[in-house]
């Protein structure tokens, strides 16, 4: 059992965790992930790990209430516990000195950006990010990422906050002004990385992207997470999760996430009710 | 033993006990077991039937050399606690073995009664042996000896480690085994459906190995959490690797990665391991599908067509690319799964399958095949007949082709030696790597074979593990 330390409200449906796991928190690197196993009955959960700390012991997550098993993490409190957590997953990010690195996290994406960001910046980047979401309300980690970055954009679509508009309108800005980006990060929903990826494609700016796709296992022993990068299929799980984000198929990629729309909306409906914006599961 | 020859006669004409079975019509709609077992008075029946051969050929046949005359002999004279424990001196998964062991083609073949009639059916009566002690709440533990002093990381709780972990903790070592998934019992947990080994047997074996003291830490990937080298810097003097069957197997062919498209690994993990028959009770889902098409013709490949029989479908075809005779398959698995309306599409080969407009599977286009020359493995090869392509219909595809190996131990331990598909490479005898402390078997060197082959290498890794301990001579 992995207890829950911390729990930290970060936007509408949007938890930070911190869950006691000593052992990933020793050996964790930026770019990594663990999956989760609420209880019993539970799914696997590939969430990646944001954070950790080795004088607690914990590691940090950040999720986004998305379905059931995701509506019922995000019920849990400080005190609870998740009956199975494994990990650290996947590759860590390839972190050296690239000179410029731009950071760019779309929505709860900055989640996962943020370590890759603070290790760019451990290692002696100059780090640039951008982080945008729909509204100011959704944006996450604004603070963190600024204390990791030599400068920072904010964009939203409403124009609530920052920039009125997408993360890879900033992006082109900083690339006609000249820039010389020495790599890029993109990590957020499916179409914003294929956005990112495209903007910078013309320019041959190395750009890399975390992919999010549905596991089961997580350790390449089952094949749910492949994705086709440079004509070849690849495990996400094993060979990732990060990719060249010129090579990734990502219209493949988001026909694959919608598996199990539909069985995914019956479990909501048949096992859940909502009551004052949360959602709760039958007894 | 020696035996009259007239009481030979005698037992030579004993027929060969049947075991009941669940009928077909019934079970394509449950998961419960499919063959119900032995009672006790057709298991001696059955046991009556052995000869008592003074030089048994079976022992032999049995890859972790069961002492098969003797058990059988107990439970003839109806000590069936007694058999059991006889079992259990060589073979700590005798539930499990006793379901999936290809005995047709080990202890069965080799059996002196089948040269001139059936074999005596030594796979039921180990299964009635195994089940008769575990339910009668008597399995006892043997005595562990005195601790060495010695410790023993197993990595992976599948059949291989399970059995090196109830060897050494046997011999007086601590074991502890790291297993990547939430529960043990590896493939016997997320590939063998329960129809055909009911996990909570698996349990009671794995049950039975905590309580003979051997640790076993769920969550735990070797590589990613400690490393090798860490391990046995850290304590532990010899390591197993026992981690199994990797990187699932796909066709290659377009349309692969389409909606609906699963390799058997993830289909079985679903089903078996997740739960998802009992979708949304349990929160892993599966796309039931109306038509389903499995490519392969092994033991996985039935499993997955006779899992995908009881999710309701329509339709279940097994598409093969050569014919019956070919099929790699266990004779018992195909005639349950023809008994349970599985269709054959034999000398089929798939070419590319056919996605709708939002990606999802929804037919596959199929060429047909005809035998041609044998090939290197003797087998007839299959090739294509021109201009024989057509459609077949189907929105669930399960690829059961085989796994590649899994990269994790390899690429966090370099030094130790792997062939070119990336399988450990060991010495036959012994176990042992390249790597000096570390052995491995099952899977993980074989590349894909059975639950006894990967138990035998075990025996035979636990064996040389003692020596290393007991001599400190690598």
């Amino acid at each position: 059992m992995f207890e829950i330390t911390e729990k930290i409200e970060l936007a509408h449906t949007v938890y930070q965790y911190k869950i006691k796991a000593p052992l990933i928190a020793k050996k964790r690197k930026a770019g990594q992930f663990v999956v989760l196993r609420l209880n019993e009955m539970g799914e696997r959960i590939p969430l990646t790990i944001v954070d950790s700390d080795n004088n607690d012991g914990t590691i940090t997550i950040i999720m986004q209430e998305v379905g059931k098993s995701t509506a019922m993490l995000g019920n849990m409190i400080p005190g609870d516990s998740i009956l199975d957590v494994v990990g650290p997953l996947g590759k860590p990010t390839h972190i050296e000195n690239f000179g410029i690195a731009v950071c760019v996290g779309g929505g709860i994406g900055t989640a996962p950006v943020y370590p890759i960001a603070k290790a760019l910046k451990e290692a002696g980047n100059r780090v640039v990010s951008i982080i945008g979401a729909r509204n100011k309300s959704l944006l996450i980690l604004e603070k963190e990422m600024r204390a990791v970055s030599d400068d920072i954009h904010i964009t939203t679509d409403d124009g609530s906050c920052g920039h009125h508009g997408f993360v890879t309108q900033v992006l082109q800005n900083l690339i006609d002004e000249g820039m010389k980006i020495g790599m890029v990060v993109g990590i957020g929903p499916v179409p914003m990385m294929r956005a990112v990826s495209n903007t910078t494609k013309p320019y041959a700016i190395p750009t890399f992207v975390s992919l999010n796709p549905i596991m089961v296992d997580g350790t390449g022993m089952c094949g749910a997470c492949r994705v086709t990068v440079g004509g070849k299929t690849q495990f996400v799980c094993v060979d990732g999760p990060e990719f060249d984000g010129h090579q990734v198929d990502y219209g493949e990629l988001i026909l694959r996430n919608r598996s199990y729309l539909k069985e995914e909306k019956a479990a909501m409906e048949e096992l859940t009710y909502h009551e004052g914006g949360k959602c709760y599961e039958k007894k | 033993m020696e035996m009259d020859p007239k009481d030979i006669k005698e037992r030579m004409k004993i027929p060969r006990q049947t075991m009941p079975e669940q009928d077909p019509g019934e079970r394509v709609r449950n998961f419960y077991e499919v063959p119900m077992g032995y009672t006790p008075e057709q298991a001696i029946a059955e046991a009556r039937r052995c000869i008592q051969c003074k030089k048994p050929l079976c022992v032999g046949g049995c890859p972790v050399n069961i002492d098969i005359p003797w058990f059988i002999r107990l439970v003839g004279e109806g000590k069936f606690i007694e058999a059991a424990r006889k079992i259990k001196e060589t073979n700590g998964l005798p539930a499990v073995c006793g379901r999936v062991c290809p005995q047709e083609d080990q202890c069965e073949k080799v059996c002196i009664v089948g040269k001139k009639g059936e074999p005596v059916s030594i796979g039921r009566l180990e299964r009635f042996v195994a089940d008769y002690e575990r339910e009668h709440g008597e399995v006892a533990v043997p005595e562990i000896p005195r601790w060495t002093g010695k410790k023993v990381a197993v990595v992976g709780a599948g059949p291989a480690g399970l059995t090196v972990a109830g060897d050494l903790v046997k011999k007086g070592h601590k074991v502890t085994v790291f297993e990547a998934l939430h529960v043990a019992g590896g493939v016997l947990m997320y590939g063998i459906p329960e129809f055909r080994l009911p996990k909570k047997i698996v349990q009671a074996e794995v049950e039975y190995l905590r309580r003979m003291g051997v640790e076993i830490v769920m969550n735990a990937v070797v590589g990613k959490l400690d490393t090798i080298d860490e391990l046995l810097s850290t304590g532990y003097e010899a390591v197993f690797v026992g981690s199994g069957a990797g990187l699932p197997n796909f066709m290659n062919i377009p349309g692969e990665n389409l909606a609906g498209v699963y390799s058997a690994n993830e289909y079985l993990t679903r089903v078996n391991l997740m739960k998802a028959y009992m979708f949304p009770e349990y929160d892993t889902p599966i796309i039931r599908g109306r038509k389903i098409a499995v490519f392969g013709g092994g033991n996985t490949a039935m499993d997955s067509a006779r899992t995908a029989m009881r999710l309701c479908p329509e339709e279940v075809s097994i598409v093969y690319r050569r014919s019956k005779d070919e099929l790699p398959a266990r004779k018992e698995e195909i005639h349950h799964g023809e008994q349970e309306g599985v269709k054959f599409q034999l000398l089929t080969n798939p070419k590319r399958f056919i996605g709708d407009e939002e990606g999802r599977l929804k037919a596959v286009e199929c060429v047909k095949m005809e035998l041609g020359a044998p090939d290197e493995s003797g087998r007839r090869r299959p090739v294509e007949m021109p201009g024989s392509e057509f459609t077949l219909e189907c929105d669930v595809a399960i690829v059961a082709i085989g796994n590649g190996a899994n990269p994790l131990i390899p690429q966090t331990t370099p030094d130790i030696k792997v062939n070119k598909w990336g399988n450990i490479t060991v010495d036959q005898d012994t176990g042992r790597t390249s790597k000096k402390g570390v052995f491995s078997g099952g899977d993980i060197v074989r590349g894909g074979a059975t639950v006894i082959l990967a138990m035998g290498d075990g025996r035979k890794a636990a064996d040389s593990i003692h020596e290393y301990l007991t001599t400190g001579v690598w």
